[in-house]
């Protein structure tokens, strides 16, 4: 459990976003995770990229399923409504409710072992699907809340805590959403807050199924030598690809052009400039981006950054065509058809 | 004993060969003509090649349940001849395809055998396989109308309907109408002693099915989001809500739908969305078999324990596991009272018809919003799939859906503490809930972990345990709200019939038999879950008491004994698990013979 207290006052000096929110407006109930464990990290960077974005907190719904990594929906906007449901199924609650109410901003926050086991088929769907959602993996190798046995992202030759190596070969979440055609896909590392926030702020901002597989240790089960999880094998293997900024629409400026810089303009007219660092690298290219996340991988690299953005994508409504406004704000007279349409329809039924 | 507008008849086939559509066209017929009737499909869980029989019921005193005894078979699958033939009661009638020769092992010399030969004909006046193994259906139709008296105008008048923009198609009906029908005339006396004579008896009605009527029920509940995994019997459900959403739910000008129907990856996400959509604050949806329901129950403590509003149709089929997917049972009656692990208890209603289905599907929604928890509608393939006879829908416009007690922003913006989802303000079991996105005052961690009444994570055991006494107290309270017993009672009857849903049109039945036989007995169909007081008096009021249903286990006596004072033994089980439709002699005999030997004794 992390052991400082927040202070109860709020200092009258803290920066505000647009809404006059500082970020402690943005927090949520004090964490009980293990101190030094990743997904707090994680929880910072979110609470961070929903106050720069001025997501007005109760216009967002926290989604997440069972472990370690589920249980920060509570640490962060408590002033949104959170939904902690059941082990590996986050996806489909989140589904439905975006269903219902299609202006509430999502964020979904699992687990390597709630995404990658018991919830590998929700996830996957949830792609297909196109649920206009953030979806954070807080991926650590391990089952934390059960005590550290190997989940399905443990490498191959990573070492359990008593010593146990991994022999089955590793689900790779990038690649999975990459091939799953995710529209929006990447991966960073809870303890690189400079690249983690700017592409959860382009993954928010994103409509469809944005994938943010983070990299976040578990200081408890398995941080250790031999672990391929650990902030230090991660720092060490650590391959940055092109950092990003985000600039929001609001803040559109009329940048010159610069060589060094690729720009993606998203739907809603905010921008994301990828600043290369390798000049053949494209994160519109969907199958370099395989092949790139690959080729670093044969030499045990994790590539990080924002690895593939796909604007042009229609989500879970556009391909349902359903009602712009959301269902829950539909009036009960627009759904009833009324006694003359029963009468009418049931001179059919004779 | 069979008579006009009193008998039975059925047609047995293979399936894929089109014999649906000509029978559910007979049915029709009758209908039209006024006549209460029935009809049920036995069919196999297959696409094609597989024996089917369809069973129709006629009955000018309106009697619905599965017949006992047949009058007439159309034997038409030589694979199940010997079935068939041994199907046809002593004095009754078999016509066959005369084709070919009936084996003389299965000629019977205490019943009528009427060979026409149908597939001959359809060789000499058709031209393709297809075409003459779909006509062939329609030429025994002819010489059903004459056998039994059909009106042929009313015949014609729905060939007509149905083929009204393919007339090469109905000229070839009507020929093969008029083929069966003219070989009938010149070759036996028609019609038969047993048939048909117009009444005016079902002017009134409509002919549909259950899952028709509960999809209708949905959307005129103002349900919007749906969300189911294919499984028989209740596949028809979920396609009947988009076929009534797109007439009646689409924006003309847009083309923008006011629903949301999405086909999951299975009943685990199925249950999860509607539960996700439910807690965003639309009416939401599922149906699914008890396959289903099995797989959603973790799901189902999850809407429980946090108090989220969901509907849940099981059209129940024969259990347990994959069983005979395409046979009836109500074999879920436990399995959803008490769906999931730790303590839960669940509102379940029992629709006996698809008229009830049609309005219990609107109460569901009522209930589960008031009640904030999840709700199951338990019909089953008899009456989900088969298409019934019953007074036309009324739907009152006055009618202001239930949303429960949901705090507006306004009201939350005047609140002056700080909002707490799980607080009993009321009294009654039932704490305000909130909407995602409607006031920062609302805000709430919804969660299936230990909470207290503040929805504050809590591993303590009188904070826990306050909140599922609440539970406990809520979902009993729903006792008094939920669709009450119906009752059928007789003056000076000492036997009391218990029963539900789909059993209702044989018990009742069965009753009107018994009374004639000098047993007068009362019935109590119940008709939702929890129970409330009524039922347990009722139990106790008589001194014998049947239950009937559907199962191996006598799952609803064994409710009854769990939730009332009453002792299993005072309750005598009758049960039907076989997977076909309950008849009403099955419950007379066995009602009979118990009061017979109490006397004996
Ligand atoms: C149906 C079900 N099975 C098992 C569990 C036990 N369980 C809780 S958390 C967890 C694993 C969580 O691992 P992960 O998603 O990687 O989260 P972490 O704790 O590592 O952040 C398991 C197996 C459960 N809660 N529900
Ligand atoms: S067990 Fe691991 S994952 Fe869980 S809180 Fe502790 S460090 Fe984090
Ligand atoms: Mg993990």
């Amino acid at each position: 459990m992390t052991s400082i207290l927040k202070p109860p006052v709020i200092h009258p000096s803290l920066p505000k976003n647009a809404l006059g929110l500082t970020r402690r407006d943005y927090e949520g109930a004090m964490s009980t995770l293990c101190a030094g464990c990743g997904h707090d990290s994680v929880t910072a960077a979110l609470v961070q990229a929903f106050w720069e974005l001025d997501v007005p907190p109760h216009r967002a719904a926290k989604m997440s399923g069972i472990g370690c990594s589920s249980k920060t929906t509570a640490y962060f906007m408590r002033q949104s409504h959170g939904f902690n449901g059941v082990h590996g199924r986050m996806p489909s609650l989140a589904t439905g409710a975006n269903a219902a109410n299609r202006d509430l901003v999502y964020v979904g926050v699992s687990g390597d072992g709630d995404s990658l086991s018991i919830g590998l088929g929700q996830l996957c769907h949830a792609i297909r699907r196109s649920v206009n959602l953030l979806y954070v993996l807080e991926n650590n190798g391990v089952y934390g809340l059960t005590k550290g046995q190997f989940s399905a992202s443990a490498d191959v030759g990573s070492t359990s805590k008593k010593g146990e190596a991994n022999e089955q070969p590793p689900i790779d979440p990038v690649l999975l959403a990459l091939s799953l055609g995710a529209t929006f896909v990447g991966r960073s590392f809870s303890g690189d807050k400079a690249q983690l926030v700017p592409i959860l702020k382009a993954a928010l901002r994103h409509r469809g199924f944005a994938f943010v597989d983070v990299i976040s240790p578990c200081v408890s089960f398995n941080d250790h030598v031999g672990s391929t999880k650990s902030y230090r094998y991660t720092r060490e293997h650590y391959e940055s690809l092109a950092p990003v900024d985000f600039v929001p629409v609001r803040q559109e400026i009329t940048a010159a052009q610069d060589a060094a810089v690729t720009t993606v303009r998203m739907h809603d007219g905010s921008l994301v400039r990828f600043r290369k660092t390798d000049d053949t690298y494209d994160p519109t290219d969907r199958d370099a981006a395989y092949a790139h996340v690959r080729k670093h991988q044969e030499v045990g690299e994790i590539v990080t950054g924002l690895l593939y953005i796909d604007e042009d994508a229609r989500d879970l409504h556009a391909l349902n065509h359903t009602a712009t406004t959301p269902l829950v704000d539909l009036p009960y007279a627009d759904l009833c058809p009324g006694n003359t349409a029963l009468q009418a329809l049931q001179d059919e039924y004779r | 004993m069979s008579g006009v507008n009193d008998f039975a008849f059925k047609m047995a086939t293979v399936n894929g060969t089109g014999s649906a559509s000509a029978n559910g066209l007979l049915m029709q017929a009758i209908f039209r003509m006024g006549i209460p009737v029935s009809g049920k499909n036995i069919f196999p869980s297959n696409i094609q090649g597989l024996p089917t029989w369809y069973e129709i019921r006629v009955s000018r005193d309106g009697y619905t349940a599965r017949p006992e005894a047949v009058d007439l078979v159309v034997a038409l699958n030589t694979g199940t001849y010997a079935q068939d033939v041994a199907a046809v009661r002593p004095g009754g009638y078999l016509v066959y395809d005369g084709s070919w020769p009936l084996d003389g092992e299965l000629l019977r010399d205490d019943i009528t055998i009427l060979p026409v030969p149908f597939g001959q004909m359809c060789v000499e006046a058709f031209e393709g396989d297809r075409t003459r193994t779909l006509l062939r259906n329609i030429v025994y139709t002819g010489t059903l109308s004459a056998l039994l008296d059909i009106d042929m105008a009313v015949i014609e008048e729905m060939l007509k309907e149905k083929f009204a923009k393919k007339k090469s198609l109905l000229d070839a009906n009507f020929k093969a109408i008029e083929m069966g029908y003219e070989y009938a005339r010149k070759q036996f006396s028609c019609p038969l002693p047993f048939h048909l004579k117009k009444m005016d008896a079902t002017g009134g009605s409509i002919v549909i099915d259950g899952n028709t009527a509960a999809a209708l029920g949905c959307v005129y509940a103002g349900a919007t989001v749906g969300a189911w995994y294919p499984i028989t019997p209740s596949t028809s459900l979920m396609e009947a809500y988009k076929d009534f959403c797109e007439r009646f739910r689409v924006d003309r000008e847009t083309g923008e739908k006011k629903y949301a129907l999405i086909q999951a990856e299975d009943e685990l996400a199925a249950a999860g969305m509607i539960i996700g959509a439910g807690w965003a604050g639309a009416r939401s949806f599922t149906s699914t078999a008890g396959p289903g329901i099995s797989l959603m129950e973790e799901f189902i403590g999850l809407a429980y324990y946090a108090e989220v509003p969901a509907v849940f149709f099981d059209i129940q089929r024969t259990g347990p596991s994959t069983g005979m997917p395409t046979r009836t049972q109500q074999g879920d009656i436990l399995a959803t009272a008490y769906a999931s692990h730790g303590d839960t208890k669940h509102l379940c209603l029992y629709p006996s018809d698809p008229r009830e289905c049609f309005y219990m599907a609107s109460e569901a929604f009522d209930l589960a919003e008031r009640y904030q928890t999840p709700v199951f509608v338990l019909s089953d393939l008899d009456i989900g799939m088969n298409d019934w006879v019953v007074p036309r829908l009324t739907w009152d416009d006055a009618y202001v859906p239930d949303r429960g007690k949901v705090l507006s922003a306004q009201a939350l913006e005047q609140m002056t503490t700080k909002f707490s989802r799980y607080l009993d303000v009321d009294g009654d079991g039932i704490a305000a809930r909130t909407l995602p996105g409607v006031h920062p005052k609302g805000a709430y961690f919804t969660r299936g972990s230990g909470h207290d009444k503040y929805g504050t994570y809590t591993e303590d055991a009188a904070a826990y345990q306050e909140v599922v006494d609440r539970l406990a107290r809520k979902i009993n309270g729903a006792a008094r709200a939920v669709p009450a017993p119906e009752f059928h009672l007789q003056k000076g009857a000492e036997v009391g019939i218990v029963s539900i849903g789909g059993c209702h049109a044989a018990v009742l039945e069965a009753t009107h038999r018994l009374k004639a036989q000098g047993i007068p007995a009362d019935y109590m169909r119940i008709r939702a879950f929890p129970f409330d007081t009524p039922v347990e008096d009722f139990l106790r009021r008589h001194k014998t008491v049947f239950v009937v249903e559907q199962n191996r286990d006598a799952q609803l006596r064994a409710l009854l004994t769990l939730e009332t004072g009453v002792v299993r033994d005072h309750m005598i089980p009758v049960l039907d698990y076989g997977g076909l439709p309950l008849t009403a002699q099955r419950v007379v005999d066995a009602v009979v013979q118990h009061v017979h030997q109490g006397t004996a004794v």
